[in-house]
């Protein structure tokens, strides 16, 4: 297996998924002469040409809307947002275009398309550039919300996601994009979308994560193993369809949850995830969930107060001794 | 890029002039001809007119018995641009509209009796009931719905013209708008994006003058809307009489020959007039427009005058009207049949269109406790 950076990883997999079938374009800001914002389209406006690689004018809700008229015409549109947060001018084309089609046609037209970009805060972006999105579309029934945190989740759900008939939500990173790097496997593989994965077994405290929080909580189990707390770290992977069946599995094993996740506190990931413990496990519980989450401000742009906003690796060994009743 | 912005020279569509009989500044044709068209398709046009017209008048009788739930937006007054426009396609090519879209349903095809189904919230419903007025679609006949967000369909038009092109193809995608739409950002993104890319895309304005009960006059820094796409280099603009089929249908015709041979778009402003209100919780006139200017504009009816048309240079004669009113009549009166004896959709197949695939761990986990539905 040859180790690949994160955004290497989803560099191929698009390459992969668009030698493999002709109906795959790309379209978004930068994505072809300049090579992509991110580099993550590097090198592809060489290999399959401006139909397939489609520089886009500013204008998201334009290009999200054009992804879709395509995906109903029958191709498999990748459509890039450089970053998330542009996205917002966009998503009355995911939320009632992209996610409603298929329900609203009586079931005619599919719209088999990923909308992919980075999500969450990069380092000092201030308000408008550095936020999480991963709940906002978690919301809606049609749309599938996948967010890897390791190159070859990356590249094995990218896959997935562009050989899926519905509409996906790709959250990737700016600031994994380069520094998560990890084993991937030579041969052609893929992985299944709303599928959890157990990164880290242990038997004192679930931990729950997705995206960048997974590898916060890796290092905080590292923390908490020096003093005799294993922790089991369940990796969403997928928001939507929630993995709830691998969560509560966990659960029953440890009995003690702390849930973790990038963006605000308030309606988040967690939340929801907190209430199918209540709702499947409630008599397996030993104490109160307990959940990390960035603080409830838009990022300040002042070094010193958005370190404050991030969630880190502490809090999570904070939040799992609470739990544990360890200190 | 190729191709000036140019004006049309195809008769009823030379010029932006007011119209000194009506006031209504519609351009007018000086000659009236039939753009070659054999009698029997120039009868059909009008047959279609009549059949929209029909089904319109039964829709708002059976919306007012409380058949009919939710919006619902009637299409009486416009019937010549539908059927002009769709008149001048292929049965491959693309049609996509917004809500108010029963009459371009029926004119590519589509049975009245589906479509009043869909309108019921029925299982024989052209949606399957799960759409309802404003979200008509039939997947064999291209025709890729009717959308509900003012403006939201135009960069979906722009991508069926951008899937054409990447397969080659030589259709062309018909997209329906109303005068609203014009001030929005999606109309401005899509026009550049379907000029800078040519993509084989005919934006068709109906300009009824109204955005719900706000005069387009009133909110749009622009004389005439039409010049709202001159912007676009490569982009066909013109205005034609909404009231006239045949101005319709010679500019579309121009516009989808234009689309194949050169994928270039286009952009049609058609003048026409509602006669009901914005939708049929909406007065007809009242509270922003007037009742004088209401008659005036159906003084000018798209049907009684192609009628007119057809019966003075003997393509029809009145008994003939008589039989296609008539068997319009009994169509929308068959489909409300129809409709009111088909079944509601069943409450097991709620989660049957949300997702494509299986989907685990169950769609609808959380819904569990809603014992009815299991």
């Amino acid at each position: 297996m040859a180790v690949r950076t994160y955004r290497e990883a989803l560099n191929e997999a698009m390459r992969e998924e668009m030698d493999r079938d002709e109906s795959v374009f790309i379209i978004g800001e930068e994505v072809g002469q300049y090579n992509g914002a991110y580099k993550v389209t590097k090198g592809l406006l060489d290999e399959y040409g401006e139909w397939r690689v489609r520089d886009a004018p500013i204008a998201e809700l334009g290009f999200a809307g054009l992804g879709v008229g395509a995906a109903m015409a029958g191709l498999r549109p990748i459509v890039e947002f450089m970053t998330w947060n542009f996205a917002l001018l966009a998503i009355d084309q995911v939320v009632n275009s992209a996610a409603k089609m298929y329900q609203m046609s009586g079931g005619q037209y599919h719209v088999p398309i990923v909308f992919r970009g980075p999500g969450g805060a990069a380092l000092q972006l201030a308000a408008q550039h550095s936020q999480c999105p991963d709940p906002w579309y978690s919301y809606v029934p049609g749309l599938k919300v996948v967010a890897p945190a390791t190159a070859k989740d990356a590249k094995g759900l990218l896959k997935s996601a562009i050989r899926d008939d519905d509409p996906v939500v790709f959250i990737e990173s700016e600031l994994m994009y380069n520094s998560v790097k990890d084993e991937v496997p030579d041969e052609e593989y893929v992985i299944s979308l709303g599928e959890a994965e157990v990164k880290r077994e242990g038997g004192d405290v679930t931990i729950v994560a997705h995206s960048k929080m997974v590898h916060q909580s890796l290092e905080a189990a590292r923390k908490l193993s020096t003093d005799g707390i294993e922790a089991e770290i369940v990796d969403l992977r997928t928001i939507r369809p929630l993995d709830v069946p691998t969560i509560i599995e966990s659960v029953k094993k440890t009995n003690r949850v702390v849930v973790v996740e990038e963006g605000w506190p308030m309606c988040n990931v967690g939340a929801q995830v907190v209430d199918d413990i209540q709702r499947e496990a409630f008599d397996w519980l030993d104490a109160p969930i307990a959940r990390v989450s960035g603080l409830d401000v838009p990022m300040p742009y002042a070094r010193n107060l958005e370190k404050l906003v991030f969630p880190n690796a502490d809090h999570v060994v904070a939040a799992a001794r609470h739990v544990c009743y360890a200190d | 890029m190729t191709g000036e912005p140019t004006e049309s020279t195809a008769a009823g569509t030379e010029e932006v002039a007011e119209d000194a009989a009506s006031g209504n500044g519609r351009p007018r044709a000086e000659e009236p001809d039939f753009l070659g068209m054999s009698r029997e398709e120039s009868v059909e046009l009008l047959r279609l007119m009549v059949l929209s017209r029909r089904f319109e008048e039964k829709t708002a009788e059976v919306y007012q018995m409380g058949k009919i739930g939710g919006f619902c937006h009637l299409y009486i007054g416009q019937e010549a641009v539908a059927v002009g426009a769709i008149s001048a396609l292929r049965s491959d090519d693309y049609v996509i509209t917004a809500y108010r879209d029963h009459a371009q349903a029926l004119v590519r095809g589509m049975s009245p009796d589906s479509v009043m189904a869909e309108l019921y919230g029925r299982v024989d419903g052209c949606s399957k009931g799960l759409g309802g007025s404003m979200h008509l679609f039939d997947e064999s006949r291209n025709f890729m719905g009717g959308h509900g967000i003012v403006g939201g369909h135009l960069p979906l038009a722009t991508g069926i013209g951008y899937a054409i092109r990447y397969r080659d193809g030589d259709q062309v995608c018909l997209c329906f708008f109303g005068d609203s739409v014009v001030n929005i950002g999606s109309f401005h993104e899509s026009l550049n994006m379907a000029a800078r890319w040519r993509l084989p895309v005919i934006f068709l304005l109906e300009n009824n003058s109204y955005g719900m009960g706000t005069d387009i006059k009133r909110v749009a820094a622009v004389e005439q809307l039409v010049d709202r796409g001159r912007a676009f280099e490569g982009l066909t603009s013109l205005a034609v009489d909404g009231m006239d089929v045949r101005a319709v249908r010679a500019a579309t015709g121009e516009a989808v020959a234009r689309a194949r041979s050169e994928k270039t778009p286009s952009f049609i402003e058609a003048r026409c007039y509602r006669y009901m209100g914005h939708s049929m919780a909406d007065p007809s006139h009242g509270t922003y427009r007037t009742r004088e200017e209401l008659e005036k504009w159906r003084s000018d009816d798209p049907i009684l005058s192609f009628r007119r048309l057809l019966i003075d240079s003997g393509r029809l004669d009145e008994e003939e009207y008589e039989d296609m009113d008539r068997t319009a009549i009994e169509q929308a009166e068959a489909a409300a049949e129809f409709a009111e004896q088909s079944p509601f959709p069943d409450p097991s197949t709620m989660y049957d269109t949300i997702y494509s695939d299986a989907y685990p761990h169950g769609i609808g986990r959380r819904d569990a406790w809603r014992k009815e539905l299991s």
